[in-house]
């Protein structure tokens, strides 16, 4: 049913259509209008599912692992500061091969702290053995978790949907919310692979020591992987189902005879799609590359698409501190023995505005082969510049925070 | 002849225990019947003595009983986990989650809302863990799943250190006693007084159904109010004081002798208390000062000669403060009561 609604209250009414048994919530923004809105649909008695206020995100992981250790079905959405603290849990849920579904929100990692939007919270759980997926809408915010609910149960791996903090979940927009009926069809009752049941008792998470321990870890890595095969055909039911294209693995764009590729994630592609648009119609064979599930990293259907570019443009919301892109290196990875130059355009921290124009910037630069290797964009080359000798010159230079903040007020009152 | 007829009930040993053989079969603990669950089995790892293996197995096996074997187990990281597991042994007969540290108690309210959300309610949860991931890093949690009144029962076996780790003072370590990071060395040898914390009292503070403590000591008490608790819905409380041979510096054959001491010396209070009130209190018989329970240890042996005189006079009428303050506050002596 076509709704106008807030990107939260979609992905709430999604999970709600995907009938989980336990819900935890623990606020944090900007995930919190997700979890208040399917807490009203448990309270109001529009949802059957036990609705846990829990005392921290490590108590909401932990929540969901023994929710589903028992056959739950289990969800929670989090972002940034919660998914740290609950960080050990993630690693946990994922070594235990738990098919939990959580809603990253995404929104950057401090110190400073900071609310706003980018993708440091999911790059930093990169590892740790879930299935990441990325929104680039809200429509794909709610396909993808109902996605991920199948996907999460038929590998046994946990899923996490990402979606971009106030840019989507805040976004009020027109979605297709699909019907009961059509979720009933697509996600049949959990079957757990191990569970705790009084009649067949098992001991779960027992250590592992070095006898074992790599083939374990590499089974983990196989059945993680796994999504690569699964995904596709997956999606490609869903979509007919739903009757729309449901994201899978790696979402091209204007690909046909690109030399330039921008590969990005999330929201960001709606920008890039759009300076695509601008710069096709001035002629310049440029496309986009969107990738959908960063973890696993869809190795070969990335090399596929990108087979034809003679330069690659990675676009990404985070970065690795004191090296680079992160989704630049996989990328550079990918195309090991290409020869073809790799940029990398860190954007969008903290919620900074990534503007079309200083995309096309970008894109214009890589045309001309000008682009250099890594560039932060819109940075404030003159703040840093102040910053960086006022700490040459003073011991006790105080904090960088605040100093540039101070720089910025005193510019814009002079 | 008719003389012989009346059952004779006479308290066989010195502690007072009252021997099995002289309670009616129906009273009879489930530790001694030939058929008890055996939630955890034999040939686990633990050290000679564990105070912590067979308070796990008293209270698994009562826990079973009453709920016939309708019962999931969730584990903190720590000696009874390590112990009783790495695969591919398992010394648990009943369904067994081990996920991390801090977590348990969360894990268990996992555990409780799924199987509630399944319909399978008749299935009870007991999660466990030791001092160090009760009192210190897993308070949060327990707070929390307190605080909701989650359908769970939560043990704490205080062996008043991290074992696992290799003996690290936790905020149950008893002031005085030697751990790997409470030296006896310096002005005040051992662990340091005025620090620490009572789960049993912090747990009857967020006034939840039922708080106890209990003891290897005394194991018709300990089953009680394990079945106690599980005839109760909602959160509740269970602390079991295990002598650790390993950590204690004791003999293997005193685990029991010094659960029976730290009792009757009023150390470790034995009690119940429903909705934050205390309704129930052992009290002490037989009272014993609190040298005879320091002396058995190691780590305390700073405290006395050689010759076993107590040495540390000040230290040791402090600990006997503590002892006294105890006997007082939750009602041990018959005088008080
Ligand atoms: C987050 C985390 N911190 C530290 C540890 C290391 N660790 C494992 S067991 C343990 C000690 C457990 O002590 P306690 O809870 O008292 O149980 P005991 O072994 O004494 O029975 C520690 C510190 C860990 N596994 N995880
Ligand atoms: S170290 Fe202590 S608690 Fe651990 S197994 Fe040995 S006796 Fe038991
Ligand atoms: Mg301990």
């Amino acid at each position: 049913m076509l709704q106008q609604i807030e990107g939260s209250r979609a992905v709430a009414s999604a999970v709600a259509l995907c009938r989980p048994n336990v819900v935890c919530a623990y606020p944090i923004s900007p995930q919190t209008h997700i979890i208040e809105a399917i807490g009203a649909m448990v309270k109001a008695g529009e949802l059957d599912a036990e609705f846990v206020n829990v005392d921290s995100e490590m108590a909401a992981m932990s929540v969901l692992i023994g929710a589903s250790a028992v056959g739950a079905r289990a969800y929670t959405a989090t972002a940034s500061q919660g998914l740290l603290y609950m960080m050990e849990a993630v690693y946990n849920v994922a070594g235990l091969g738990l098919p939990a579904v959580m809603t990253l929100a995404n929104r950057a990692l401090g110190a400073p702290i900071n609310i706003w939007n980018d993708h440091s919270d999911a790059m930093s759980v990169r590892d740790a053995g879930w299935v990441q997926l990325f929104a680039e809408t809200n429509q794909e915010a709610i396909d993808l978790h109902i996605l991920a609910f199948s996907l999460a149960e038929e590998l046994s791996v946990p899923v996490m949907v990402c979606v971009d903090g106030f840019i989507l979940t805040h976004a009020i927009e027109r979605v297709d919310v699909p019907e009961q009926t059509q979720v009933d069809r697509l996600l049949a009752p959990f079957e757990p692979r191990h569970v705790l049941d009084p009649h067949d008792p098992v001991s779960i998470g027992a250590m592992v020591g070095p006898d074992a321990f790599t083939e374990v870890r590499y089974l983990a890595s196989i059945r993680l992987s796994r999504a690569l095969d699964v995904l596709p055909p997956l999606a490609q039911r869903h979509s007919d189902e739903l009757a729309r294209s449901v994201p899978s693995l790696v979402s091209p764009y204007r690909l046909d005879d690109a030399d330039v590729v921008v590969v990005a994630m999330g929201s960001v592609l709606g920008t890039i799609k759009d300076v695509i648009d601008e710069m096709r119609d001035d002629g310049h064979a440029i496309g986009a590359l969107g990738v959908s599930c960063f973890r696993p990293f869809p190795k070969d259907q990335i090399r596929d698409a990108l087979a034809g570019a003679s330069r690659v443009v990675v676009v990404e919301k985070a970065f690795s501190l004191g090296y680079g892109g992160i989704l630049a290196t996989d990328i550079a990875l990918v195309l090991s023995g290409r020869g073809i130059p790799i940029h990398t355009v860190i954007a969008g921290l903290g919620g900074r505005p990534v503007w079309a124009a200083s995309l096309r910037t970008c894109f214009n630069e890589a045309v001309d082969a000008t682009l250099s290797e890594t560039t932060f964009l819109d940075l404030d080359e003159e703040v840093v510049a102040r910053e960086v000798d006022r700490m040459a010159a003073t011991r006790r230079s105080g904090p960088s925070a605040e100093n540039v903040l101070r720089d910025l007020a005193e510019r814009s009152r002079t | 002849m008719s003389a012989e007829r009346v059952p004779v009930r006479f308290y066989q040993v010195g502690s007072f225990a009252v021997g099995n053989r002289l309670v009616s079969a129906d009273r009879r603990n489930a530790q001694s019947d030939p058929q008890r669950a055996n939630s955890l089995t034999s040939g686990h790892r633990a050290c000679a003595g564990c105070g912590e293996a067979l308070g796990a197995r008293y209270a698994l096996d009562a826990a079973t009983r009453v709920t016939n074997g309708q019962l999931v187990a969730v584990n903190a990281t720590g000696c009874l986990e390590v112990f009783s597991t790495p695969y591919p042994e398992t010394s648990w007969q009943l369904p067994w989650l081990h996920s991390l540290f801090a977590n348990s108690p969360s894990v268990a309210t996992g555990v409780a809302a799924g199987l509630r959300s399944l319909g399978k309610s008749e299935v009870r949860v007991v999660a466990q863990g030791g001092d160090g991931g009760t009192a210190d890093i897993g308070m949060g949690a327990l707070s929390g799943m307190f605080e909701r009144n989650d359908d769970v029962l939560y043990i704490c076996y205080d062996n008043e250190a991290y074992m696992n780790t290799g003996v690290q003072r936790s905020s149950a370590t008893p002031g005085a006693a030697r751990t790997a990071t409470t030296d006896v060395v310096g002005e005040h040898p051992g662990n340091v007084f005025g620090t620490g914390k009572f789960v049993p009292a912090i747990a009857m503070a967020h006034e939840i159904p039922y708080v106890a403590t209990a003891s290897v000591a005394d194991l018709f008490d300990l089953e009680t109010k394990v079945e106690r608790a599980m005839s109760m819905h909602g959160a509740r409380y269970l602390h079991i004081l295990v002598p650790c041979p390993l950590g204690w510096g004791s003999a293997s054959s005193d685990t029991i002798r010094l659960s029976r001491l730290a009792e009757e010396t009023g150390l470790f209070p034995v009690f119940e208390a429903e909705n934050g009130e205390l309704t129930g209190s052992r009290t002490i018989r037989h009272r014993v000062p609190v040298e005879e329970y320091l002396r058995l240890q190691r780590r305390f042996s700073h405290l006395f000669t050689r010759e076993g005189e107590v040495k540390d006079v000040a230290t040791v009428a402090r600990i006997q403060a503590i002892a006294d303050r105890n006997i007082r506050r939750y009602r041990l002596s018959e005088e008080v009561s």
